[in-house]
């Protein structure tokens, strides 16, 4: 997995609540694609009109913002479906980073699995970051190891998470990797549980 | 020691490995495989020489990307032929029981589940979907992942989770006539919001809950993703019992009664205490629909459809404002009286045999109004036979509903069948997001009784007025 220490870079700015997987991917571009494949197909209803053209009004398909590496994003970003082509299409397209005041679960803890980093800061931040960053031209920092976002007037934001991310995301560690090891407490507790609760392990009898 | 909430003693029993701060290395005893990400998830496992470490634990069904037109064969959604023929070819080469089209089983995974008793009270359980919650119906701790995680579980029979916060919602009294399960959930979720759930594991509870049946628990557990929660679930209890005794997969004989015995230890006890509480009167709630592309954007039947102008949030203010032009509807007029053109009774919320004989007693003796294509999909093959069985089949067809075979289908347009663009419909499913039902589409969520309302009348509609 890719690590994640410090970046700088543009925000592009999707104030809005509630964006759903569905909205970041659609299902049917991820059948027979692999992740790097749907790379294009982020945001495909806000990127593209009815007729198929971009639409411009949309802030990923604004100069400054294209390539940015951060997304600003309103509450309960990336809610719905538990699909990871979600953090596949946003990675792929060159994002590692997004801020927001609140995340959906499943989506928060897939973005760790592939070198996202989701932070959380209060709303207000949020808006200020994003009132900041409308040019285009301004520079945003997230610093993992210091974990402080700074804004484009320098304002520090320091955000909280949890170490055992941390520490994964700064190594880029592999959480299968960390569990195999852990093998023999595994075997351990299914033997023991197969005394207490047989049931679980002989479905149908 | 303080009383434990049904939660932690679901979640005590099963750490095989304290991570420290809240996290642990916790056990997952079922895994349930569909089409759209078991098969990537078994081909991943399989290029890292990795084993899967409990095969007989798992259970898989194509549901998302097949067709559901009659006498469909895994061919008859091109795309979707690929991924069916993965799953199946991965599962033999694991040791995965697979459950094919027009066997006993195959079904959406949510339905499959319990009705084959899969899903016991008590276990962890897992699929890469997020409506995995369902399955909390039953007293189990149930929750999708993502492939990732989903590839972890297979390989180690494990995954590093968080312990969640404890939330507890007390439905309260008897529903009116013409409300259930599905208008309670969106009622809750128009309350507290689409994120409210949010780092929470969600007990419902009370009066209301304990008089659903298994399958009415299930619906009201599969919006807990709605309301932002990873997990919902109810405490098991005598009628959970009933349900499970004699399914396929639950333990038989001596096995049931020992298991039953430990399962009677599981609800939360009287002292314990949640980490947040909410309450809803159950009498109160009325026939509930969605005017917006957010769950949240839920109101009564007989209500307006909001001015998002008002809301205090700005971002709140934005997505509403641009849910109603996406709907294509105006602030301050009723919701009843639009007219419709699609309905969907279908999908893991709403699909089970109780469903069908709910929307059934609406339609029988009408007919489908001008202009409106109505489905019914339901939700496994043993629904399906069922069904024919009792004849709803018939019911439905005579009204002029198409009658189809099980999948995911319009719930979620990964198979070909969408409400075309600008076509407004009335879904059963559990998600109004732009674009979930096809590009374009326009979807009012509700439940069965209030979907087959509108199919016969054209028009979103008070089931309590016909
Ligand atoms: S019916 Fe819809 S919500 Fe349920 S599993 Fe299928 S796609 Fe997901």
């Amino acid at each position: 997995m890719d690590s994640f220490t410090v970046l700088a870079g543009v925000a592009a700015p999707l104030m809005r609540a509630n964006i759903d997987t569905d909205t970041i991917i659609r299902i049917e571009r991820m059948t027979g694609t692999t992740p790097e494949q749907m790379a294009p197909w982020a945001f495909e209803s806000l990127r593209f009109q009815a007729d198929g053209a971009e639409d411009p009004g949309f802030v990923l398909n604004q100069a400054p913002f294209r390539e940015a590496p951060i997304l600003l994003a309103g509450d309960n970003f990336g809610c719905g479906s538990s699909r990871e082509g979600a953090v596949w299409a946003l990675k792929y397209s060159g994002m590692r980073c997004v801020i927001a005041p609140s995340f959906g679960d499943i989506f928060y803890g897939s973005c760790f699995q592939n070198g996202l980093l989701p932070v959380v800061l209060p709303a207000a931040q949020v808006e200020r970051l994003a009132e900041q960053c409308a040019g285009g031209n301004a520079r945003v920092t997230v610093d993992l190891r210091q974990q402080v976002v700074v804004s484009p007037h320098g304002e520090r934001m320091p955000f909280a998470i949890e170490a055992i991310r941390r520490e994964a995301l700064l190594e880029g560690l592999d959480d299968i990797g960390l569990t195999l090891k852990q093998d023999e407490a595994i075997a351990a507790f299914q033997a023991r549980d197969r005394v207490a609760r047989p049931w679980v392990w002989q479905p149908g009898q | 020691m303080p009383g434990r909430t049904l939660f932690d003693k679901i979640w005590d029993t099963h750490v095989v490995a304290d991570l420290g701060e809240g996290w642990a290395l916790l056990h997952i005893d079922r895994h349930l495989l569909h089409d759209l990400s078991g098969g990537r998830a078994l081909n991943d496992i399989a290029r890292r020489g990795l084993p899967v470490r409990n095969p007989e634990l798992a259970f898989a069904t194509p549901d998302h990307a097949v067709s559901s037109a009659p006498g469909r064969t895994a061919a008859s959604f091109k795309p979707g032929e690929a991924l069916h023929n993965e799953l199946q070819r991965r599962s033999a080469e694991t040791g995965i029981t697979f459950f094919d089209l027009g066997q006993d089983g195959q079904g959406i995974v949510h339905v499959m589940g319990p009705e084959l008793g899969i899903v016991l009270p008590g276990v962890t359980l897992i699929c890469g979907d997020s409506h995995t919650c369902t399955n909390g119906g039953l007293g189990a701790l149930a929750f999708g992942v993502g492939s990732s995680e989903l590839t972890h579980a297979l390989a180690t029979q494990t995954l590093r989770q968080r312990r969640p916060k404890r939330m507890r919602v007390r439905f309260e009294g008897a529903c009116g006539p013409g409300v259930g399960p599905k208008d309670l959930i969106l009622h809750l979720i128009g309350k507290l919001g689409a994120n409210a759930g949010t780092g929470y594991a969600v007990e419902y509870a009370g009066s209301a809950v304990r008089a659903l049946s298994i399958e009415g628990r299930l619906t009201l557990c599969n919006l807990s993703i709605e309301l932002g929660a990873k997990m919902g679930l109810i405490a098991p209890d005598d009628t959970t019992y009933e349900y499970l005794a004699g399914r396929r997969y639950a333990p038989k004989g001596a096995a049931f009664d020992r298991a039953v015995e430990a399962w009677r230890g599981l609800p939360t006890d009287p002292d314990a205490v949640f980490d947040r509480e909410e309450r809803v009167d159950a009498a109160a709630v009325a026939p509930t629909v969605t005017w917006g592309t957010s769950p949240e954007h839920a109101i009564a039947v007989d209500g307006i459809i909001p001015d998002p102008a008002d809301a205090a949030d700005p971002e709140r203010r934005a997505a509403g404002l641009a849910a109603l032009r996406y709907m294509g509807l105006e602030p301050g007029r009723p919701i009843a009286g639009t007219p419709i053109d699609w309905v969907f009774n279908g999908s893991c919320t709403n699909s089970r045999l109780s469903d069908l004989r709910d929307a059934a007693g609406v339609v029988r003796g009408r007919r489908v109004a001008e202009g409106v294509t109505a489905w019914v999909v339901p939700g496994s093959e043993r629904v399906r036979r069922d069904a024919e069985a009792e004849g709803l089949d018939r019911v439905f067809r005579d009204a002029g509903f198409a009658w189809r075979e099980a999948g995911c289908s319009m719930c979620v347009a990964a198979n070909g069948e969408r409400v075309p663009p600008g076509a407004r419909s009335v879904s059963t499913s559990n998600r109004n997001f732009v674009g979930r039902q096809g590009p374009g589409a326009r979807t009012h969520l509700a439940s069965p009784m209030m979907a087959a309302a509108a199919a016969v009348t054209g028009t979103i509609t008070d089931v309590r007025r016909l």
